[in-house]
């Protein structure tokens, strides 16, 4: 009797790279639902179109790669990339804006570079800049959260905005708003501190709370779905915790020496996309650093680069910027952070 | 770096990093007591049955062989014997398919057994091995041809150096799934277990001797327990281990019990520890106390392929096939047949071939628990490899450089201290066989090395050729100039000579010449002054007639008688 050969290991117990994608998606979800809630329906229309763009790029340039389609369009990865962008875009981005970012991170960031696996920058991100570069003005295009002012724009208005380019009556500044970050920016540059820029009548509504209206939830929700991947093994701990417990000590240490013009480590720790890079974006596998120790670098300076950037940069967020460069620097912090091997005492 | 007190059953144990906690599947084998089995017609066995050199057959076809006789003798000093399990006769040398990963054929005796069961005469040793030196004591291990039975089978006596060592570890850990073969040893044997290690202590010239258990064998724990109760000498101590793979590897072992990793690329003597299976403990039991060689061993058939699955005592050299038959057979679903565990375990091609000393487990999957193969997807670089890994690689590094065939950074990332424990392979969610990635690459560079060696040496021999000739050529060069030196310093001696005599005479020469021209024209003048002379006679003559006619006359009839 002839047996069939394998190699061995002979049994396996893994989450599969669907599961994990997947697991990633799900802890996504209370997040999103918040950011809907908080922002409306723009967010929806965010994610359908970068859904519907990056999931049809990748089936036509896999086709153009002659590889099977099926089976690595529904590995999930494609879907996260186009989930993780649509929640980093403005609510009221356009849905050209939405489509070019699309097909920036899966046709230029993923596919040229070999597809999964083989990407050296987070796709995402690289869709995400490219249009922060091109198109800042959109970029800023967010709604009032809910519960400042008149809130979100109702249905018709955003669809007939998103998709037609049509304005309301009131023209754009009447559906938009500047986000925390940019608008205490904005005030700092123009010699009002902090809390004098908080205290404000006009803007008061939006930082009735630690770190913005709407934006600490959505947040906060994050870090519970990324708690929850720790969990489960598919996220590592160390670039979350190194990432974040950086930026909060050198958020904190800004803070203290200059109170009026720093925003405290909690503003930082909750605003903004920090719990989504924290979780989501700086731990993606592929691009991220993959030894022990290259991982606590790793998190330390995507923190260090965050914060410099929304302190001293051009930019009101800095996470897009700050986790593509730490993407340059991975191979070189995993060749210099070897571990020690076994029984090995001399190095 | 040797560890400097004895190890108490309050240490704490230490952990390696990495690991996993596997099903253990034990259950499926630990029913049945040892079975042992009834003996076949023919044995075949392989003579590299170890790590190391090639044994040397003793014996030839037609031969006949008692049971325990030496059919082949180590090779070099890392070799091993090999012994008959059976009496019988010798039918053939020849090549056959051996149990090995390559899945190739190696050159294996065949016995016909003659049912008899003859044995050698044997001489037990006994308690005498307490008088015994040793060294002899190690040639009666080396004889008995016993080697690692853990797995690794490396030759026995070769192991037990001649350092200072302190500890000797017994290793019952037996970590990878479904594998219980020590499990049983120990449950039914624990006696021979511990007079084995008794021996091996006092071939090292051990302090103490701890036996390693994992702590999911209760039953050997308790066997194990009570001898080392009866025995009171406070020599053996046992250490119940947490349950995690891959706590049997020696080097984990090591780590778990003395807290120390052993330095890289040195002995775990040189920290004062040898490790030991239980088995091969029995193994040496049985050489010491019954003179008996190592030719049976516990063998685990297991897996839901196999009807009954079991631990039986089995001949070295029994066809597989025999032993499966022995345990019910193969079930309908039965899928692959796996030599060793399920993680370091390879597969075979056939059952139709023999049980061989590493022969530890046989286990048969069935289609629904077999891994189903696929194309493997690329690595996403998550790094569970490098949180499994008990040796703290890289094997997302290590992987990536061996697709790329990069040596240099393989080695720079210490391919060649992979244990090939499967544990990455295990979680990778890209279902990448790892292990296999790096089986391969190492072969490669060995390979490399190999050739590089081979042609370094070529290449050495060539330029002792070249210089060899080229010596000859200068050496040939060089008679041949001393030659034409030789000459010319000759020709120019003559030379000289000649021109020296030349030399003088030059000027001479031209008088002697002259002079000989001036002779010879002296010579001519006087021919013509004489002939003038007689012309003048003849006139004169004439006018004296009688006297001329007469004298001409004469010298005419002179000339003529001449002409005659």
């Amino acid at each position: 009797m002839l047996f069939k050969r394998s190699p061995s290991p002979h049994i396996r117990q893994a989450i599969s790279v669907h599961d994990m994608m997947f697991m990633v998606l799900y802890a996504l979800v209370p997040g999103a639902l918040a950011s809907m809630y908080f922002f409306g329906w723009g967010v929806l229309f965010n994610l359908l179109i970068a859904i519907t763009v990056c999931l049809g790029s990748e089936a036509i340039i896999l086709k153009l790669r002659k590889h099977e389609v099926g089976e690595t369009l529904l590995d999930g990865s494609a879907l996260l990339t186009a989930c993780l962008l649509a929640l980093a875009l403005p609510s009221l981005a356009p849905w050209w804006l939405t489509t070019i970012a699309s097909i920036s991170a899966i046709v230029v960031a993923k596919h040229l570079y070999g597809g999964l696996g083989f990407n050296p920058f987070n796709p995402a991100m690289v869709g995400y800049i490219v249009v922060m570069i091109s198109f800042p003005l959109e970029m800023t295009m967010w709604t009032a959260p809910m519960g400042v002012g008149g809130g979100w724009p109702d249905f018709l208005t955003t669809f007939n905005w998103v998709f037609f380019g049509n304005l309301p009556a009131g023209g754009i500044d009447s559906i938009s708003m500047a986000t925390p970050i940019d608008l205490l920016k904005t005030q700092l540059s123009q010699l009002h501190d902090i809390s004098e820029t908080r205290n404000n009548v006009a803007y008061s509504p939006l930082f009735a709370s630690i770190s913005g209206t709407g934006w600490q939830w959505v947040n906060l929700l994050y870090l519970g779905g990324g708690i929850w991947l720790i969990k489960k093994g598919v996220v590592d701990w160390r670039i979350p915790t190194a990432f974040l417990i950086s930026l909060v000590l050198i958020s904190n240490t800004f803070a203290v020496l200059d109170y009026a013009n720093n925003s405290s480590a909690l503003f930082h720790a909750f605003s903004g996309g920090t719990m989504l890079c924290a979780f989501f974006i700086a731990t993606d596998p592929v691009t991220a650093s993959t030894t022990p120790r290259g991982r606590w670098i790793y998190g330390a300076g995507i923190a260090t680069l965050v914060y410099v950037i929304r302190s001293w940069g051009g930019y009101p967020d800095g996470i897009a910027f700050a986790v593509i460069l730490m993407n340059i620097a991975a191979p070189l912090i995993d060749y210099y952070t070897q571990p020690k091997i076994y029984g090995d005492h001399d190095r | 770096m040797t560890h400097e007190r004895d190890i108490t059953a309050e240490d704490t144990l230490a952990r390696f990093d990495g690991g996993l906690i596997l099903d253990a599947q034990k259950q499926l084998s630990t029913g049945p007591a040892i079975s042992s089995m009834e003996q076949c017609k023919e044995y075949i066995l392989p003579l590299q049955q170890h790590i190391g050199v090639i044994s040397q057959p003793l014996i030839r076809t037609g031969d006949r062989v008692l049971k325990g006789q030496m059919l082949a003798r180590p090779g070099d000093l890392v070799s091993a014997a090999i012994h008959s399990p059976v009496s019988g006769v010798v039918t053939d040398i020849r090549q056959h398919e051996v149990p090995h990963a390559s899945g190739l054929s190696d050159l294996c005796v065949f016995i016909e057994n003659d049912f008899k069961d003859e044995w050698l005469e044997r001489e037990p040793l006994g308690d005498d091995y307490n008088n015994t030196s040793s060294s002899n004591m190690r040639k009666v291990v080396r004889d008995a041809g016993i080697v690692g039975l853990g797995g690794a089978v490396f030759p026995a006596a070769v192991k037990q150096t001649e350092m200072n060592v302190r500890t000797l570890i017994l290793n019952g850990v037996e970590c990878e799934p479904y594998i219980t073969c020590d499990d049983v040893l120990m449950r039914e044997h624990a006696e021979d277990v511990i007079a084995g290690a008794d021996i091996i202590g006092h071939i090292i010239k051990a302090r103490q001797c701890v036996v390693a258990i994992e702590d999911n064998k209760p039953e050997a724990i308790q066997a194990i327990q009570s001898v080392i109760d009866k025995d009171g000498t406070g020599f053996f101590k046992i250490r119940v281990i947490p349950t995690l793979y891959p706590s049997g590897g020696e080097k984990q072992l090591i780590k778990i019990i003395t807290g120390e990793e052993v330095p890289k690329g040195r002995y775990p003597a040189e920290l004062g520890v040898l490790v030991h299976n239980v088995a091969t403990a029995v193994a040496i039991q049985r050489a010491v106390y019954h003179d008996e060689p190592l030719i049976s061993r516990i063998l685990t058939v297991t897996g839901n392929g196999v009807r009954q699955p079991q631990n039986i005592e089995v001949l070295i050299g029994t066809p597989m096939s025999a032993c499966i038959e022995h345990c019910g057979g193969y079930t309908e679903d039965s899928d692959e047949l796996i030599m060793g565990g399920p993680m370091m375990g390879f597969s075979l091609q056939s059952d139709q071939l023999p049980v061989v000393k590493a022969t530890n487990c046989l286990l048969v999957t069935a289609d629904i628990e077999q891994v189903k193969h696929k194309k493997h997807l690329p690595c996403i670089r998550c790094g569970k490899c490098v949180e499994v890994c008990p040796v703290r690689l890289l094997p997302q590094q290590l992987y990536w450089y061996a697709s790329s065939k990069n040596t240099d950074r393989l080695i720079e990332h210490n391919l060649f201290d992979c244990i090939e424990c499967g544990c990455c392979a295990y979680v990778c969610p890209s279902e990448i066989p790892l292990v296999q990635y790096y089986r391969y690459a190492k072969t490669s560079i060995w390979q490399q090395e190999r050739e590089r060696k081979a042609s370094d040496l070529s290449r050495q021999r060539h330029e002792a050729h070249q210089m060899r000739l080229d010596k000859i050529k200068r050496e040939r060069e060089d008679k041949l100039r001393k030659k034409r030196e030789l000459l010319k310093k000759k020709t120019e001696a003559q030379n000289a000579a000649d021109n020296k005599s030349d030399g003088d005479g030059s000027s001479d020469g031209k008088t002697s010449k002259q002079a000989a021209i001036a002779e010879a024209i002296a010579r001519a003048h006087t021919k013509k002054a004489e002939r003038n002379k007689a012309a003048e006679q003849v006139n004169e003559t004439a006018t004296t007639q009688s006297e001329a006619k007469t004298t001409p006359d004469k010298e005419s009839s002179n000339t003529r008688e001449t002409d005659k």
